[in-house]
């Protein structure tokens, strides 16, 4: 049997996401025979975290906006190599909408094609596995949609992207460990950074001192951005908010206030801070909406997988923030553990775990850091305080506050979804992903899973012809 | 200190677009949310119910806060579409279907 034939007869693996996840898993499965479709929708492999300038824009020094530097060359050489020995297809501007399928039948992963997403591809596969990624959650404050405010993942992309800022003036705000480096981005791209304003009490990073000491190198990666924020004179603002944003056409200022000891605004303590740009995050949520429509089971808002990776559906794997936010470096782990999982019980094998034990040790380590991330950084507890009745809520309908309140009040919602049905909160464009946390927590209802039955809007005409599409490998 | 200079981004040659009919100078790798940014320009929608400006939010593709016309077709996300040469943008209205 030649080689070509042995591969084609060999099970089809589609990776869903380019990012950390993604090309471990992909290159970990093409090292252990099988063939791979990279399913991405950017231009360019990386995701959010290994984001490169636009080839366009023809950036010598990439580096100076980069993380990982070294990581990323490696992955990048490892995906070239994969291309060209004919294991991984890389299908880059797919926009995934959907899978359908099962194990026994195959999968279909239903895309759109390009920017304006509208040509509909199919692609089929044995076994899908999730690399969907995170995107960044922000709680609203009276001001927040004044252009200029952008969320903080949203500025690094942008900068790291784009080559461009927003300003000239930046705040950086909200909770969590992205607020470090967009600052230091920001500052090292030419903004002065008027003030870095973290809303964690300092007090329970330190309680939770032990499972962060037991990763001294990522104490220290935030202990050289903290020394850059130094150096660029960064004001940082511990236990402190931003409360509301300024401006009539665009942001003009921010009023930053301290919090007390409960994590409530302290009375007399808010300042005003000029500033055309606030970037602004209160950690990541994890894209679930494909594992959602598989009927993958959820642990809370992440897809739950097993020791190796695997969801509760035979076939589907999943790794990285899909499955819990905790960084590029987990994300890598959990990739490399998938795409080995999934080589091995493709081809009809049990896998032996001792073959990936360094990965799986990694990922022990990393998850508990990143639980106790999750809990030293936490949003104020009373944020809800802030958001006054006419502060808009849900962006794409704009809905308000007040509305969202007397759906509870006065017409007597009990969930979220009954919120949704009386105000239109979550129905607009996005779906519900931007204003989903706030709404849930304004209601005082526990956030349930969206269950969004297609990933990005679609249009009805490729709806009509789903399933009849020509096939692209 | 620039971003550009920062990365030492030797781009292609530089070309025009008009954002509400004024020419703009654009790169080529930009998105048209990258272009307007660095044209000083920050929003480009007016919202349905209030008719409140708007712009980049999330920067990548899933708040649809972004949305424009370019070349007559509305609700294209900025931050996701490349930027072309002659590229006519327009501020999104609303729906963007009343025009």
């Amino acid at each position: 049997m030649t080689d070509t034939s042995r591969r084609e007869r060999s099970p089809r693996l589609a990776v869903i996401g380019a990012g950390p996840a993604g090309l471990a898993a992909a290159l970990a499965a093409a090292r252990h025979g099988l063939r791979v479709t990279l399913i991405d929708a950017a231009p360019e492999a990386g995701g959010q975290f290994y984001r490169q300038p636009a080839a366009g824009l023809g950036a010598r020094r990439p580096q100076a906006l980069h993380h990982r530097r070294r990581s990323w060359e490696r992955l990048r050489a490892g995906l070239d190599r994969q291309i060209t020995a004919g294991l991984v297809t890389h299908l880059r501007d797919h926009h995934v909408w959907c899978v359908t399928g099962a194990q026994r039948s195959g999968f279909t992963v239903h895309a759109l094609l390009g920017p304006e997403q509208e040509q509909p591809v199919e692609v089929r596969a044995d076994a899908v596995l999730l690399a969907t990624g995170g995107y960044e959650k922000v709680l609203p404050f009276p001001g927040w949609t004044l252009p200029g405010v952008v969320t903080a993942g949203g500025a690094q992309a942008m900068l790291k992207g784009g080559l461009v800022l927003p300003g000239r003036t930046a705040v950086v705000a909200g909770t969590g460990p992205l607020l470090l480096p967009v600052a230091t981005g920001l500052a090292a791209a030419g903004a002065r950074v008027a003030a870095l304003v973290e809303s964690a009490d300092p007090r329970a990073v330190v309680r939770r001192s032990p499972a962060l000491a037991a990763q001294p190198h990522k104490l220290a990666e935030g202990a050289r951005y903290a020394a850059r924020l130094l150096r660029h004179g960064v004001r940082t603002l511990v236990h402190h908010a931003v409360v509301e944003a300024h401006g009539d056409q665009r942001l003009e200022a921010v009023t930053v206030a301290a919090l007390d000891a409960t994590g409530r605004v302290g009375p007399g303590t808010r300042r005003r801070i000029g500033c055309d740009t606030l970037a602004v995050g209160h950690g990541m949520l994890p894209h679930t909406d494909l594992a959602e429509a598989l009927g993958c089971r959820l642990d809370g808002a992440a897809v739950h997988v097993d020791d190796e990776q695997r969801t509760d559906v035979p076939g589907v794997w999943a790794a990285g923030e899909a499955t819990g936010i905790g960084g590029a470096e987990l994300a890598l782990a959990e990739g490399h553990i998938a795409g080995r999982s999934a080589a091995v019980r493709l081809s009809g094998r049990e896998p032996d775990p001792r073959g990936w034990a360094g990965a799986a040790r990694i990922r022990a380590g990393l998850r508990r850091f990143a639980a106790a991330m999750d809990d030293a950084y936490a949003p104020p507890a009373h944020w809800a305080e802030q958001v006054t009745d006419d502060t808009v809520v849900c962006r794409c309908e704009e809905v308000t506050g007040g509305t969202v309140r007397r759906a509870v009040t006065e017409l007597g919602a009990g969930d979220v979804r009954t919120v949704k049905l009386l105000t239109r909160a979550g129905m607009g464009w996005c779906q519900g992903r931007m204003c989903g946390p706030a709404v849930a927590g304004l209601a005082g209802c526990p956030e349930t899973a969206a269950r969004r039955p297609f990933a990005r809007p679609v249009p009805l005409g490729v709806l009509a012809r789903a399933g009849t599409t020509e096939d692209e490998q | 200190m620039n971003p550009l200079e920062l990365a030492d981004a030797r781009p292609g040659p530089a070309f025009t677009v008009t954002f509400d009919g004024r020419e703009l100078v654009a790169l080529p790798g930009q998105t048209v949310a990258a272009a307007l940014w660095a044209a000083g320009v920050t929003s480009w929608r007016t919202t349905r119910g209030e008719g409140r400006p708007r712009g980049v939010f999330c920067g990548i593709g899933v708040c649809f806060d972004c949305l424009v016309t370019v070349n007559g077709r509305p609700n294209q996300r900025a931050c996701l579409v490349p930027v072309e040469p002659g590229d006519a943008i327009r501020t999104q209205e609303g729906t963007g279907h009343d025009d």
